[in-house]
């Protein structure tokens, strides 16, 4: 037992930047306890990207930029942890509850028989052990959990804690080990990706605007060849007015399910009990009722403005500041406003 | 091929889930209903046994609440189901619930693939998804928007997965464990006929010496639940008399509170 480990993520050879939040919540328990943090920085450009993990926390990185590594696959990722826990036997593994951060630390876990804590919210040291607060039921209710004995492996939700300054003098004692597996032992190939480029993920964003059933009463008329009217109202509407206004605030857009399943927009944007639970600084509630399967969702926001026609919207009840208005007359002088006001 | 999917029951979406007084959770008298993610593995196990004119079993694991999404399964068209009763596990800790998944689909022997919902809503978790193909030792494909292609002969699958930052095609060697994203299809309803014949269905139960194994020790331990705590919220209706003198205070208000 001598280190924190903290499984920095990559993409496309850059640090993926949630990952300052594991180093931080890393940090926190590894001086708790009195050891390093140790990085572990697998992928192109590792020996980089593990310098800059120095910068947030990192004391010492362990690296391997491996050729079977250079994309994020279970299969050669999990194995290399689980060595890596086995041959240091850690206090603690720390990761970003993204989609790979998820399933790696719970893998590795499985391997090892140790003890897992999925999506964290807030971290407390209990001796050698840890306890951990996080969402329980679709968000209706928290659980306390708690991993007393052995390595135990923690994914932190997106958001929860914060990065630590950068400290551009620190420096890192970096390590470089050999992938655990041959290529011609990995049973998955990835054929092809296809990026999105330019949005903002849900997850990662610190403003989110959306948009619910209300987005269909767009005055705009619908072309005769539309198809159904509602449907091209709400999608002109999405894209022609919440979209903009997203953009003036460097945002991303959502949906509420009704909307979705509506057909305006497609299920990725969804926010709520069987969509994404999000936890921005800033979320803008467009023409949503606020049915409890949304709340589920976006209650972790630190600030909520609902905007609905409907001075009863059960929404206004967890907003901040209300707007009794349609968004369709009130959104584009929203955004002609915040142009305006931050220079855009 | 042989296909199996998991399934649990959770409380309706729409129930308002508490704490009561004495640590317990309760929504009320509120039915429970299928995990809302597992509609989508249920569909999909289903499409897929058609497609490789293969068999499908759905099994839950935990106490006989989980029976009534047994049933939907059934009523849907999954052939056979079956519920692990294991008493003292909590599914708070994924490590055990893993380890009776991975040897119920070894007792039901020669299955190919299993099918999984993104996760469960009780746990807000999918980590024993992935604890459950890793004690299989079988290959992992989490977040699948498609199943493009299975050969149950070459004992291959391809498939397109959602990440963060967008869209891969994947291949990979069967047996695996796939977990299945909402939009993956459009579930049916159980059918009237369906639904009477799974009233009457027997469903078998399993304890984990029928499964030959025994529950590992608790890795995680489950100290409590509790309510959220009340949003101290005193909501300001922005007033003024036109929508840009409204959009104005807005954006006051924001700047002042520091979010943008």
């Amino acid at each position: 037992m001598s280190a924190v480990f903290v499984w920095v993520e990559t993409f496309d050879g850059q640090l993926n930047p949630s990952s300052r939040e594991a180093l931080a919540a890393g940090k926190t328990l590894a001086d708790a306890w009195g050891v390093p943090v140790t990085a572990l920085v697998f992928g192109a450009n590792a020996n980089a990207i593990a310098q800059e993990a120095g910068q947030y926390g990192a004391q010492n990185a362990v690296v391997s930029d491996d050729a079977t590594l250079s994309d994020f696959r279970l299969e050669p990722y999990a194995a290399l942890l689980t060595k890596l826990v086995q041959e240091h036997q850690p206090n603690a593994v720390i990761a970003v509850a993204t989609s790979r951060g998820r399933e790696l630390l719970a893998s590795s876990a499985a391997d090892l028989d140790a003890g897992l804590i999925a999506e964290a919210i807030d971290l407390s040291v209990d001796g050698d052990g840890v306890q951990a607060t996080k969402a329980a039921y679709a968000g209706k209710l928290v659980s306390k959990l708690a991993l007393k004995t052995g390595t135990k492996f923690i994914t932190i939700r997106g958001r929860a804690f914060k990065p630590l300054d950068a400290n551009a003098g620190a420096s890192v004692t970096i390590t470089t080990v050999a992938a655990a597996l041959s290529e011609d032992q990995i049973p998955t190939r990835i054929e092809s990706t296809e990026l999105q480029v330019g949005k903002v993920n849900l997850g990662d964003a610190a403003i989110i605007v959306s948009g619910g059933r209300g987005m269909a009463n767009n005055p705009k008329a619908a072309p005769a060849d539309g198809g159904d009217a509602s449907i091209w109202k709400a999608k002109d509407g999405f894209e022609n007015m919440l979209s903009p206004l997203a953009n003036v605030l460097g945002g991303a857009v959502g949906a509420s399910r009704a909307a979705v399943d509506a057909g305006f927009i497609p299920y990725e944007h969804q926010v709520g009990q069987t969509g994404k639970v999000v936890n921005p600084d800033l979320y803008i509630a467009a023409g949503i009722s606020g049915a409890i399967q949304h709340q589920a969702g976006m209650r972790g926001s630190k600030l909520i403005v609902a905007i609905n026609k409907d001075a009863d919207a059960p929404i206004f009840k967890m907003a901040r500041y209300g707007v009794i208005e349609d968004i369709y007359t009130f959104l584009p002088a929203l955004t002609a406003e915040l142009k305006k006001r931050l220079g855009k | 091929m042989h296909i199996v999917t998991f399934t649990r029951s959770t409380p309706d979406t729409a129930a308002k889930v508490e704490v009561k007084a004495d640590g317990a959770v309760s929504w009320g008298d509120v039915a429970t209903v299928v995990n809302p993610w597992d509609e989508y593995s249920l569909e999909e196990t289903l499409v897929q046994a058609k497609n490789t004119s293969g068999k499908s079993t759905v099994i839950a694991i935990g106490t006989d609440m989980h029976n009534e999404s047994l049933k939907f399964a059934l009523a849907m068209g999954v052939e056979n189901a079956a519920r692990v009763q294991a008493d003292g596990m909590e599914m708070t800790d994924s490590l055990a619930w893993a380890t009776l998944a991975a040897a119920a689909v070894k007792k039901v022997g020669d299955v190919d693939l299993v099918i999984f919902g993104k996760e469960s809503i009780d746990v807000s978790s999918d980590a024993h998804i992935y604890q459950t193909a890793r004690k299989l030792g079988w290959t992992m494909l989490s977040y699948v928007s498609k199943i493009l292609a299975i050969d149950p002969v070459a004992k291959t699958i391809k498939v397109e997965k959602v990440v963060e930052q967008g869209k891969q095609i994947i291949t990979a060697q069967l047996p695996a464990v796939v977990s299945v994203m909402k939009g993956i299809n459009e579930p049916r309803y159980p059918s009237f006929i369906g639904i009477r014949k799974a009233s009457k269905a027997v469903i078998p139960v399993w304890t984990p010496a029928d499964l030959g194994t025994a529950l590992p020790g608790q890795t995680v331990q489950l100290v409590s639940y509790s309510n959220l705590p009340p949003r101290e919220v005193k909501t300001e209706i922005i007033d003024g008399a036109s929508p840009e003198e409204k959009a104005a205070k807005l954006v006051d208000k924001l700047l002042e509170e520091k979010v943008l």
